[in-house]
């Protein structure tokens, strides 16, 4: 079994969105949560404050910065994400289509490094 | 090509496709494949051909790499559990639609997850056994370039964890329809080659079939199958009157005698085999089509109601400009190049070399000189292909001025 990182994209045209689409999507990630947790593949998942709550940190100088804002200016930014086990990467493309399906949102697909031995 | 190197293509992409399953990993199945047409090389000329080359080549490989986890086991104490499964000589057949492994491979190569030039370049290193210099050549990329695009797909194949395995019956026909765009695409980098002329463009064309009768062999029942390796051949038969003196030629003046008769009989029957079972889809069509063409004793005869009829379902199936542009082609036969042009001057396919050489034609035809100078024009510069710019260049200066 490999974990894989299946991270979900934003851009600002999601902010815009209305009550009753922002409630639909939260039921549809609800079920959608459901089914993964029933299914065994759950490991952890999260949705994330607005991009304007972060704060970058430098500490690889001498004196560590902090800084308002996020690490890189972009339109799109992380939204939330789910941590998931399958075993292999077809298995994680079929969950990340129906998450994103569910979440209204582009999802990117990665493989966690395996633990070290 | 030397026997052994000949019978060494012939039979890699079997002997990698048994390794990769039996180790799981393709750089060792690689370099055990290589390590055993070193063997061959030495042996086969002395010793001669063995009566089934691609079982030696499948056990001596195999050998190699249970020597070369031997020698690495020794040094790493985890991978001695590991030793204990590859030892085993028959390992459990998983079970599939189809088992052949080869065909597990194809999926992993052409898998989507994968960039599109990945996926020709794999499928030809590993199937084709094409060299990654081959491959480098065909597609004028630096040999480097080429390596490094394939290194790259061969470990994201380890670390995503892309299966190697046939898709469940439920994903076959989608996944199924990206290992035929593969084939096809290499068939066409062959036959329509984007920029120059070079001798590795005709063995493209020949490992497109290659791979397209492979899949015809492991995938009986599949019409679409069947309609790739039809088009295929349909298109493979008439090149040799395809380019004369230089120029393309196009179908209506190509000289039909000189098409292979014995490729268009192999052609003809798969489309025949594709009408009965009568589940139509877009390679079936497109042959089907080619069918028409290549059935008409000369251009005159061709029946072109036919072949607008099925431009018309393939449209349906695959409704791209390209499509309505081939179906304006066979109505400026059936109802006028006039009719025609409409239908061509509605579509967005402006940086297409085809749109405009198929306007320069018809405007040519409707008296037009002017305009289908500049078309003329705007084809050639649209192309890259030497042939198709002679052609086109010739057909510019039989305009009147």
């Amino acid at each position: 079994m490999t974990q894989y990182l299946l991270s979900v994209y934003m851009t600002e045209a999601d902010e815009t969105m209305s009550e009753d689409e922002i409630q639909r999507i939260y039921q549809a990630v609800d079920d959608f949560n459901e089914k993964v947790k029933s299914a065994g593949a759950w490991v952890f998942a999260g949705g994330l404050e607005p991009i304007e709550s972060a704060t970058t940190v430098d500490g690889t100088k001498s004196e560590p910065i902090v800084t308002d804002g996020p690490f890189a200016e972009s339109k799109e930014h992380l939204g939330g994400f789910w941590v998931i086990e399958a075993p292999d990467l077809d298995a994680a493309l079929t969950w990340a289509k129906e998450g994103s399906a569910a979440c209204a949102g582009q999802v990117e697909v990665r493989p966690f490094q395996p633990e070290p031995a | 090509m030397r026997e052994v190197e000949r019978v060494f293509r012939e039979e890699y992409g079997r002997v990698v496709a048994s390794l990769v399953r039996r180790f799981g990993d393709i750089d060792i199945a690689e370099e055990a494949a290589g390590e055993a047409l070193l063997v061959a090389l030495e042996k086969w000329p002395a010793e001669g051909t063995p009566p089934n080359p691609g079982a030696w080549l499948t056990t001596t490989a195999g050998n190699k790499a249970i020597d070369r986890l031997r020698r690495e086991a020794k040094s790493h104490d985890k991978h001695r559990q590991a030793m204990d499964m590859y030892d085993d000589d028959e390992p459990p057949e998983p079970t599939g639609v189809v088992t052949d492994d080869r065909l597990r491979l194809i999926f992993t190569c052409c898998h989507p997850a994968l960039a599109p030039e990945a996926r020709v370049a794999l499928t030809l290193r590993l199937l084709g056994g094409l060299t990654v210099g081959e491959i480098a050549e065909a597609f004028f990329v630096p040999e480097t370039t080429m390596a490094q695009r394939i290194t790259r797909a061969k470990k994201k194949i380890k670390v995503a964890r892309i299966p190697y395995r046939v898709p469940a019956p439920a994903d076959l026909t989608e996944r199924l329809g990206g290992v035929l765009a593969v084939v096809y695409l290499i068939f066409n980098e062959g036959y329509l080659s984007t920029s120059g002329e070079a001798p590795i463009r005709e063995e493209l064309t020949g490992e497109a079939i290659r791979l397209g009768r492979v899949l015809r062999e492991l995938l009986p029942e599949v019409p679409e199958v069947a309609g790739l390796l039809a088009l295929m051949l349909l298109i493979e038969a008439r090149r040799r009157s395809r380019v004369a003196a230089g120029e393309l030629v196009p179908l209506h003046e190509q000289d039909r005698g000189g098409w292979d008769r014995d490729l268009i009989e192999e052609g003809h029957a798969l489309v025949r085999e594709c009408l009965e079972i009568n589940r139509p889809g877009h390679y079936q069509l497109l042959a089907a089509i080619n069918a028409v063409h290549t059935d008409a004793p000369t251009a005159a005869d061709t029946d072109w109601g036919q072949v607008a009829t099925l431009y018309t379902q393939l449209y349906a199936v695959s409704p791209t400009p390209v499509v309505a542009l081939n179906r304006a082609v066979a109505v400026a036969e059936l109802d006028g190049p006039e009719v025609a042009l409409a239908e061509v001057d509605r579509l967005a396919l402006t940086s297409y070399h085809a749109w405009h050489a198929t306007r320069a034609d018809l405007l040519r035809r409707l008296g037009r000189s002017a305009e289908a100078r500049a078309a003329y024009d705007a084809a050639i510069a649209a192309t890259a292909n030497e042939a198709e710019r002679a052609y086109l260049s010739r057909r510019r200066g039989t305009l009147a001025m």
